[in-house]
């Protein structure tokens, strides 16, 4: 038995969250992501969860860290300039390994920007925002019923990777509403509580899987630090050895397993002469423009980047491996454009169509592009 | 035990001994009241989950043998706001510092306190930034030199106790390292009293303060600082002028008022019933 | 096929839920698909107030509307402001307590656009007693002149939309909606 719902993605998000098992949001409002907590605010208690509105975004994200060693899944959402200030506690989140979601309905920036506009202009925050290497996991929803999928996904990928994991949505989708049909039977993945006392290590090395996480309170008597430490959570801040083997583990867990992150969904790519790679809310413009240049005959596919971080740079070369043009259709100045310039060779040519200003590209303007490069 | 093993040492991470603490430091001594003052509250220390932020005083729960979350900076109320609200079972303790929470931290102090979250906090406050190398604090006495105040810092200091009681907290008190018996009765009150508990800790710092300040050794530290301690209740009988300067000792609330995470809970079991699991993060199916 | 429809009025007339409901019987319980976006602006109340609603049989990729076939303006700013956009033969829906046609006349006769009075603010007034429905009494007016929804879908989807107890005088007013044109 599946349930139907018609209701805007800010919402969904927050059904995606209970579904996962999510029983803490701390949070600030912020427009346009404000329906995201007060949906939670509305439902937590219902089941025995917690809503904390904090007194900003930095304690937001303390927060929840704080709640997620306490035993309990723990999400955040805010928009650009939440996500701004939430920078410094995400690094501590990547380098303590702890499993948290943060949901970002991107909005008009930089600064205070457009609050009630669509942008996608914090796909670099994502990736880059807080200081130090790491490599975040990031996925876009491009629909309601995909805000839902993917905000368990991001629960689910937290888990298993036990990293912060950031839904990167946008006005667009965050308020529009469509019918999102809720399955029963849905693969959530729950935290591992470590077995053994004596001899667990929190921060050590697991090849092929999760090291488990202990809740404080169960004995375990472990220590988190944002300090450079070793396998035991001890402070080692001038060892130039411990640190490379905690960065470099915390950068290979996520890139020695893009095959099991990185997700994109395509048509017609396979003969394509132009490609057009997007994500979030342009993916919709880009699908359009496809099957309206497709009855005109021109060769024309997609590539929609369900996981932007990793950047899904083999999907993204194997598919476009016949392609001259690639169009990278984005709501920012070019941020992904980029990406894609890096992972494809140089005899390929990489347009952009970097709209801002709120409103996404059309499917008119991706199609005139296609015109212009000269697609048939 | 050997004989010549402290006492609480049991209560510590003995393979991370050596600490990194000054000689004349007043943070063994905090660490002693703090365990001291937890015996006599009758605390299980399995139950304590401790959390700080940066700074020397931050160093603390990672000394100790028990879950401790050693956080960024001014942030550590926050994450404990969190791990209290996911499992309040857990008996929280934060490890501040004057820097840490009444500077970068501020904000999070004053809200913390006003929700009266059931959270104990030990704030040491040395009036200095020690760990950075000697810059003024928030709370430096007006013409205290540090290396950020190298004429002499002309801003008024915070009085913590008075800024967390007005705020909101249920308990706030400040001792000095020379009021042992009162800290540590403190300590027990405020990890007993089921709410926002503030014990300011006024310590020497003779690395930077004292060396900045003229006061090279812990004793001389100590010594200024026992002359200008008063009881609050003599305090309240003077001039605001005549307390410049000084250093006022005693308890600035202690009074019961409903508690954050109890709020929480309460208005989601009248509401829908007892469904909170704790550990939920372990369940498949909720 | 794809249909546009925007509607536009106060904020506090309750466009916003007609176009909810409007789609959500399309999606729900017609077994079309469809998308509900609006306009924020930073005002609280009042100020102009835009719902979108796309309703086609196949997905609907695109989801904002373009050049609406359908316009329902329940406030004369709405209809001088959004006319334009109107596809030539378009169908017009307005509440002449609301709005003057007079305004747009010239647009009107240019482009063929069919013109329907629904009179919703004096239905809700006169027949239901209560001035706040007069967006339901729309959705009725919307669903007897273009059919893009179903009654039943329609009704349906009032159900599931309004505060509960209030069902009642809500599918009242639809009703009346439904039988003014």
């Amino acid at each position: 038995m599946s349930q139907e719902f018609f209701i805007q993605g800010n919402e969904a998000c927050a059904k995606g969250a209970l579904r996962a098992g999510c029983r803490f949001f701390a949070g600030y409002p912020i427009t346009p992501s404000t329906e995201v907590a007060e949906t939670l605010a509305r439902e937590l208690p219902k089941v025995g969860g917690s809503f904390v509105q904090m007194e900003d975004e930095i304690a937001s994200v303390g927060a929840i860290i704080g709640g997620s060693w306490g035993g309990t899944k723990s999400m955040t959402a805010t928009s650009g300039p939440g996500l701004s200030l939430m920078q410094e506690n995400i690094g501590y989140a990547f380098i303590s390994e702890t499993p948290i979601v943060i949901v970002d309905v991107q909005r008009g920036s930089p600064s205070t920007g457009q609050p009630t506009m669509a942008a996608q202009g914090d796909m670099m925050q994502a990736r880059w925002g807080s200081h130090g290497d790491y490599e975040p996991i990031a996925l876009s929803p491009s629909s309601v019923q995909e805000f839902f999928d993917f905000t368990i996904k991001a629960f689910n990928l937290a888990e298993q990777f036990r990293t912060p994991v950031f839904v990167m949505a946008d006005e667009i989708i965050g308020h529009m509403r469509e019918k999102i049909v809720v399955e029963d039977d849905i693969e959530i993945i729950p935290r591992q509580m470590p077995e053994d006392k004596d001899n667990y290590l929190p921060f050590k090395n697991v090849e092929n899987g999760t090291n488990p996480m202990p809740a404080f309170g169960e004995g375990f008597n472990i220590h988190v630090t944002g300090l450079t430490h070793d396998e035991r959570g001890y402070p080692d801040t001038n060892d130039p050895e411990t640190h490379n083997d905690l960065v470099q583990r915390l950068c290979d867990k996520v890139l020695n397993n893009c095959d099991k992150i990185c997700s994109v969904k395509s048509k017609s790519c396979e003969d394509a002469d132009i490609i057009i790679i997007s994500y979030g809310a342009p993916v919709r413009s880009a699908i359009e423009a496809v099957s309206v240049a497709r009855s005109e005959g021109k060769k024309v596919g997609y590539i929609k980047l369900d996981t932007p971080w990793p950047f899904p740079e083999e999907e993204i070369k194997n598919l476009s491996s016949n392609a001259s043009d690639i169009i990278v259709a984005e709501m920012n100045l070019g941020q992904m454009y980029y990406e894609v310039d890096r992972v494809l060779p140089n005899d390929v040519n990489i347009h952009l169509i970097g709209k801002i200003g709120g409103l996404m590209p059309t499917p008119d303007e991706i199609l005139s592009k296609i015109n212009e490069i000269g697609g048939n | 035990m050997s004989s010549d093993e402290n006492k609480f040492t049991p209560y510590m991470r003995k393979d991370r001994l050596p600490h990194i603490f000054c000689p004349g430091c007043g943070n063994g001594t905090i660490m002693n009241a703090f365990l001291k003052g937890m015996e006599k509250a009758e605390m299980d220390f399995d139950n304590i989950a401790m959390v700080s932020g940066i700074g020397c005083s931050s160093r603390i729960p990672g000394y100790m043998n028990c879950d401790s979350l050693h956080t960024t900076h001014g942030r550590a109320l926050s994450f404990a706001t969190g791990l209290k609200t996911a499992n309040k079972s857990l008996d929280v303790v934060v490890f501040t510092g004057d820097g840490d929470c009444a500077s970068i931290g501020g904000n999070h102090l004053i809200h913390a306190a006003r929700r009266n979250i059931n959270l104990t906090v030990i704030c040491i406050n040395n009036n200095i930034y020690g760990m950075t190398g000697g810059q003024i604090s928030p709370t430096s006495p007006k013409g205290s030199f540090g290396t950020t105040a190298p004429y002499g810092n002309q801003d008024t200091p915070f009085n913590l106790a008075e800024l967390v009681a007005a705020a909101g907290a249920t308990y706030s008190a400040r001792w000095t390292t020379i009021q042992i018996e009162n800290l540590v009765t403190s300590i027990k009150d405020g990890l007993k009293n089921p709410g926002f508990s503030f014990i300011e800790v006024v310590t020497q710092c003779p690395t930077y303060y004292g060396r900045k300040n003229k006061l090279r050794t812990p004793t001389a530290m100590v010594a200024i600082m026992k002359a200008n301690t008063i009881f609050k209740s003599s305090a309240d009988r003077m001039r605001e002028r005549d307390l410049e300067g000084k250093i006022v000792v005693g308890e600035f609330a202690k009074k019961q008022k409903a508690e954050f995470t109890e709020n929480i809970e309460r208005i989601s079991e009248e509401k829908f019933g007892n469904k909170t699991v704790i550990n939920s993060a372990y369940e498949t199916e909720l | 096929m794809r249909t546009e429809i925007r509607i536009g009025g106060f904020g506090g007339q309750g466009v916003i839920l007609a176009g909810i409901i409007l789609g959500k019987a399309a999606s729900l319980f017609d077994n079309n698909e469809a998308v509900q976006t609006q306009s924020y602006g930073p005002e609280a109340r009042g100020g102009a107030s835009k719902c979108e609603v796309v309703i086609s049989d196949s997905e609907v990729e695109y989801p904002k509307v373009q050049s609406p076939d359908i316009l329902v303006a329940m406030s004369n700013e709405a209809l001088i402001k959004y006319i334009v956009d109107l596809k030539d033969e378009g169908t017009l829906i307005v509440d002449p307590g609301t709005t003057d046609i007079e305004d747009v006349r010239e647009f009107i006769d240019q482009h063929n656009i069919k013109v329907f009075n629904a009179p919703a603010t004096k239905t809700a007034n006169d027949e239901i007693g209560l001035k706040i429905v007069a967006n339901i009494v729309m959705v009725g007016a919307i669903t007897k002149v273009t059919g893009i929804i179903s009654e039943n879908a329609a009704i349906e989807s009032i159900k599931d939309s309004v505060p509960a107890g209030t069902e009642e005088k809500n599918i009242k007013a639809f009703k009346a909606g439904y039988n003014l044109i």
